[in-house]
Order: structure tokens, then C-alpha cells, then sequence
């Protein structure tokens, strides 16, 4: 397995109290594979994202669990070899790409620089090729990359800028690349342009992908697998296929019948009643209990745990088979 | 009476070479001196566009499009460099401005925004009211029956600041402050875009509850297409400030005309389908738009007329498309130019 995420728990302190963002996550990514995470704003999706290459913010912790990239465990790596993993293992790319480019900085020299930092660990340090990056440029489809490479960030658009960055990352050669939210910034035809980038660049460079996004749909049309986070549990993974025709746990139900699919005249769209708890003072038992048209008597009091039901994993009182005493 | 694109439905909103430009950067007293022309972005560009009483119109472009430019035209908010508004007949104008503005309203996209954090949610909504006619008493049940309409409790809600609420709430309250004071026609722009998919829903249920019991004319401003597919009646496509293609919510959903509006439909992601096929290139600035038709460096049937000629909307089938691979008669706009 290339990532291997086990009982992950994650707190955030706060001034409102502490925030348990992520709640015993179990979640592992083989070679070449791509899985979406899939859930609503404060699911903890992006915090599992973070949490992967270490960029959590100084108020979270690592309370208990552990990630394992390529075998190797991420949370006890000191600082130098979480260095040494970033570009060359794990690469992420962020929801808003202007953040990500020095703005003040040519974005062929910024390339370029991933580039040194790759010779450098590669122990070849030597002059670095502008071709190498207009070859690269020409990977995510870049029009023009002579004239490209000699702009500042401001002048591209935020299509440009994401594959920009896209091709930074892919000079490092990784092996699994975390996209949180890459297209929410963008239009819908470049979102179109970006994921189809995406699924070529996973066959063409064998790499696995973390795709963080809110959107189910998008979801369908990228992942191998998809993960559904709630209120920081994961409540369903399995093939994308399985999750969306035949989806098992009662929000994943709900998510999918959101979205509109047909005309006003036909009646008006599913809701899932209430809002996401507060992960300050979250629900007992399953978080999902208070909207949840199914709830039982043991959903109040007991959180169920993710396991296998038919080709998928569910955590969900109906589906199990645990004793519920 | 010819039948226009409205069938026999009178219309509500109608616009002529409807024209904003902005100014694209400050001219300061340097530029002014050394007559260098200044320079425009065209944010909307000759728009002809009519909304019937009772409908909902649905906006789609991407970002940059325009769509949001032409909302605030639509709301008086901005003034039109050129063209003009006809509101129920009447053309908008400086003399009767007030009077069309009593019967407009608009809802924005992020209501965290478009709420004073410093009020509360009565407050917000009486504020609102302060410019119509009416007594104390008759404005509290103005707030109230709001509030009920879009189901929240005004006592229990009515004190309470925007931060004590959740996004679906706040977008409840954004939209009591509309429907407070009986408007005809809201500019809903992007009203579910900041909010999570199961609170969308709500939402997107709360509004055409409202549009069926208090007969509201919406224009709805989205980019999400599977919206404006539940909700509208008609869909404007909006492309590089230009309208493109106008039809039936139907016609556009399963047969768009405008090679746009095909490449549009095709890039979203939907839980049917994997086949996405975007079109390659990106939207045009504005500040130096192609010539001609300004999707024709995108567009795979571009021809010679199209890169010199822009085309106007005219009518195909039951739609009105703007492009050259449809040799129409042409019309001037909606309405055929024998009815005036």
C-alpha cells in the first residue's frame, strides 16, 4: 500500500473548545489508484488532506492513529525527512491556486526551482533546462508555454495557474498526488479541461490520487474509489460505481438524491432535514443520528464502526452485523 | 399580434442593446494629459432580453461572462452605458427610477456578506422596509410573515445576529429581506453556490415554493447548469459579455443549438455519464475581445464570416440562437420588430 491511514484522530483546540475534526479514519491508497474523499464543508476532509503531508496548522494534534506513506510513518519523521517526502513521494495541490505561486516571481523560475530542488536530492545538482519545463508545460497542456513561462502569476488565469502548478508537482515525479478542491475556483469547461488532465496524467505518470472535493459528481467522474466523510467519520468507501448506483449508508442516500437531477414540474428535490453538528459538541452515538430518517435506538448511544457489507465498507447500524448491546 | 418567443405571456422585463462598459484601469491626471485613448472592458454588450410575468429565467455563463453585470443592470444597481430597461411596460429613467426600484429586489451569493454583522436579523429586514409606505405595526407583520415564509420563526429568530446563524439560515433570512416588501421581479444571483449540497437543496425548494404562492418573477444568475435545469423556465447562455443562445429550460437541456452552449453542457460532471468533453481554449478577455463572433477561436465549426462578422440572436426553431450556422431570418430581438 502506498498510503495507509489507521485510526487517524485529529483535534483542533479552539477557543469554542476542542474540535475533533478527524475520528479514527481508516483509509488506504494503493499504486496508480485514485480515490475521492467526498463530504460537506467541516467534514474533516481537508484535514485528512494536511494531515497527510504534515501541514497541519500549530493548534491541531495528532491524538492518536497513524499514516503510513510507503511504509513509512509519517507522524514520527522529524522535520528534514518530512522535507524529503514532500515532491518526491506526496504532492498537493491547493483549492485556490493563486495562493500557491510566489507572486512576485517569473512562473518559469519557479518551476525551474522545483526542478534544482529535485537535482539537489537526486545528488545531480547542474544548470537547470527551460526545455524540461516547456515539456512539462506541454504535459498539462499549457498553449504557448514559451510565452507562459516568462509571465508572472497575475497574468495567467487560474486555469493556467492550477496546471501550472500541476506541472511543478509532476517535475518532482510523485507517487501520490492530494488535489483539495482543485477545480472549485475554476470555471466549469476548465474544471472539465482539469479533470481530464488529471485521469490522463494518472495513466501517463502511474500516480495514485487523493481527490479532496465537495462535489459528488466530480467525484463519480475521477475516482477508482470513493470515501464519504461526515462530521470526521468515514461512513462509506467503496467503487465509485457501488457508492453512487447503489450507495449504502443513509447520507450518502441523501447527498446523491440533493442533487438536482430533473425539472421543478417534476416535484421539488430530496433534502437531508437539519445541518452538519458542530464538532465542538457532536451528537452521541452516530453523528448522523439526528437527520437520519432510519435512526434506531442504538444509533443514539453507539457509533458505529466502518465494515465490509457487499463489495463496500459501510459504518451503519443497518448493515451490521456488530453486536449492538 | 405576432408570436414572440413568450408565446401570448406579456413580459415583465425587457431590454434594448442593453451596453455596460467599465472603465479598465484609473485614469489618473498623466493619462488624461498624454491622450492616450482609455481603455473599456465591455461587460455586457448589446443585450436583448425579455422576462415574461411569473417566470423564472435562468443565467448560465462562467465566470466573466457578464451574467452578474447584467443582474445589476437589471436591478438598477448600475447604470446602462447604453440601451434601456423597459419594466412592465414603462422605460426605466431617472423620473421614475424610485418606482420600479419598490417592485425590484436582489439576493447575493454569499450571504455572510450581504448581512450586517452588527444587526440583527429583524433589523436587517425592517431596514429594508424603511423607504415603503406603512405604519410601525404594518411593517412588524411585513418582518413576520417573511420570516414565516421562508420558514423561520420570527420570534425565536428575530433577535439573533448573521453570525448565530448557519449558512442555509443566513440565505433564508437574505431572502425574507427580499420578499419583504412584495417585490415583483428578484435577481438571484448565485444564491446556493456558497452553500453545502443538502443545504442547496432547502434552498433551491424554498424558492420555487415562493415563486408558486406569491407569483415572483425570478431571474435566477448560475453557473451550475443542473440548477438551472430544476428551476428555470427559460435559460439565457450568457458568453465574453454576449447573449448566445435564449430558449425553453427543454430545448437547451436536451438540444442546445449554439456550439457554446453544447461544450457547456458536455463539461459538467453529472452522476448519468463519464464522458466529459470540454472545449479547448479559454474565456476571451474582455478588454480586447476577438472579432467577430467571440467564440469562434474555441468553436470547432468556425467559418470566415465568423471571425469578422458577430452574429446577432435570431430566432431557430422555438430558440433564439447567435451564431452564422444558422441562417435564419433574422430579428432584431424577442420581440419581431413588425409589433412595435
Amino acid at each position: 500500500m502506498l498510503l495507509e491511514v489507521k485510526g487517524l484522530c485529529v483535534n483542533y483546540r479552539t477557543e469554542r473548545g476542542l474540535v475533533r475534526a478527524l475520528n479514527g479514519v481508516n483509509l488506504s491508497i494503493g499504486e496508480k489508484e485514485s480515490v475521492a474523499l467526498v463530504g460537506e464543508s467541516g467534514s474533516g476532509k481537508s484535514t485528512l488532506g494536511i494531515s497527510i503531508v504534515r501541514l497541519l496548522p500549530a493548534n491541531a494534534t495528532y491524538a492518536s492513529g497513524d499514516i503510513l506513506l510507503n511504509g513509512k510513518s509519517v507522524i514520527t519523521m522529524n522535520d528534514q525527512e518530512v522535507r524529503a517526502i514532500r515532491g518526491s513521494i506526496v504532492f498537493m495541490v491547493f483549492q485556490d491556486p493563486l495562493n500557491s505561486l510566489n507572486p512576485v516571481k517569473k512562473v518559469g523560475d519557479q518551476v525551474m526551482e522545483a526542478l534544482r530542488i529535485k537535482g539537489k536530492r537526486e545528488g545531480t545538482a547542474r544548470e537547470t533546462d527551460p526545455k524540461e519545463v516547456v515539456e512539462a508545460f506541454k504535459d498539462v497542456r499549457i498553449p504557448d508555454p514559451h510565452v507562459i513561462l516568462q509571465r508572472y502569476p497575475h497574468e495567467l488565469s487560474g486555469g493556467q495557474i492550477q496546471r501550472v502548478i500541476i506541472a511543478m508537482g509532476l517535475l518532482m515525479k510523485p507517487k501520490l498526488l492530494i488535489a483539495d478542491e482543485p477545480t472549485s475556483a475554476v470555471d466549469v469547461t476548465l474544471q472539465a479541461q482539469i479533470l481530464k488532465l488529471l485521469n490522463d496524467l494518472k495513466e501517463e505518470y502511474g500516480l495514485s490520487v487523493l481527490f479532496i472535493t465537495h462535489d459528488i459528481s466530480v467525484a463519480y467522474n475521477i475516482a477508482d474509489r470513493i470515501a464519504v466523510m461526515y462530521a470526521g467519520n468515514l461512513v462509506e468507501l467503496g467503487p465509485t460505481e457501488a457508492v453512487i448506483k447503489s450507495s449504502l449508508h443513509p447520507y450518502t442516500k441523501g447527498l446523491i438524491s440533493c442533487i438536482p437531477s430533473g425539472r421543478r414540474n417534476n416535484g421539488l428535490l430530496n433534502t437531508i432535514p437539519g445541518n452538519p453538528p458542530s464538532l465542538v459538541h457532536p451528537p452521541s452515538g452516530c453523528k448522523y443520528h439526528p437527520r437520519c430518517p432510519y435512526v434506531m435506538n442504538v444509533c443514539t448511544t453507539k457509533d458505529p464502526e466502518l465494515t465490509s457489507y457487499e463489495n463496500s465498507q459501510v459504518a451503519c447500524w443497518l448493515y451490521s452485523t456488530q453486536s449492538k448491546t | 399580434m405576432e408570436r414572440t418567443i413568450l408565446g401570448e405571456q406579456q413580459s415583465l422585463i425587457k431590454t434594448t442593446g442593453l451596453t455596460k462598459t467599465f472603465l479598465a484601469s484609473k485614469r489618473g491626471l498623466l493619462e488624461s494629459l498624454s491622450r492616450k485613448p482609455a481603455s473599456y472592458v465591455r461587460a455586457v454588450d448589446r443585450v436583448q432580453l425579455e422576462i415574461g410575468k411569473r417566470e423564472i429565467l435562468a443565467l448560465v455563463g462562467e465566470s466573466g461572462s457578464g451574467k452578474t453585470t447584467l443582474g445589476l443592470l437589471l436591478c438598477t444597481l448600475e447604470n446602462p452605458t447604453l440601451g434601456d430597461i423597459y419594466f412592465d411596460g414603462e422605460k426605466v429613467q431617472k423620473s421614475n427610477l424610485k418606482k420600479a426600484r419598490r417592485k425590484i429586489q436582489m439576493v447575493f451569493q454569499n450571504p455572510t456578506d450581504s448581512l450586517d454583522p452588527r444587526m440583527n436579523v429583524r433589523s436587517i429586514i425592517m431596514e429594508g422596509l424603511q423607504k415603503f409606505p406603512g405604519d410601525k405595526e404594518k411593517k412588524q407583520r411585513q418582518f413576520e410573515d417573511s420570516m414565516k415564509a421562508v420558514g423561520l420563526d420570527p420570534m425565536e429568530f428575530g433577535q439573533r445576529r448573521p453570525r448565530d446563524l448557519s449558512g442555509g439560515q443566513k440565505q433564508r433570512v437574505a431572502i425574507a429581506r427580499a420578499i419583504a416588501s412584495n417585490p415583483e421581479f428578484i435577481v438571484l444571483d448565485e444564491p446556493t453556490s456558497a452553500l453545502d449540497a443538502s443545504i442547496q437543496a432547502q434552498v433551491l425548494n424554498l424558492l420555487v415554493g415562493l415563486h408558486d404562492k406569491y407569483g415572483f418573477t425570478y431571474l435566477l444568475i448560475t453557473h451550475n447548469i443542473a440548477v438551472a435545469r430544476f428551476i428555470s423556465d427559460r435559460v439565457a447562455v450568457m458568453y465574453a459579455g454576449r447573449l448566445v443562445e435564449v430558449g425553453s429550460t427543454d430545448e437547451i437541456m436536451t438540444a442546445p443549438k449554439h456550439p457554446y452552449t453544447q461544450a457547456l453542457l458536455k463539461s459538467v460532471p453529472t452522476l448519468e455519464t463519464k464522458e466529459l468533453q470540454p472545449p479547448t481554449g479559454e474565456t476571451p478577455s474582455l478588454l480586447n475581445p476577438p472579432s467577430g463572433c467571440r467564440y469562434h477561436p474555441r468553436c470547432p465549426y468556425a467559418m470566415e464570416i465568423c471571425k469578422t462578422t458577430d452574429p446577432e440572436l435570431s430566432r431557430v426553431e422555438n430558440s433564439l440562437v447567435a451564431c452564422w450556422l444558422y441562417p435564419a431570418p433574422r430579428v432584431v430581438s424577442s420581440m419581431s420588430s413588425s409589433e412595435k
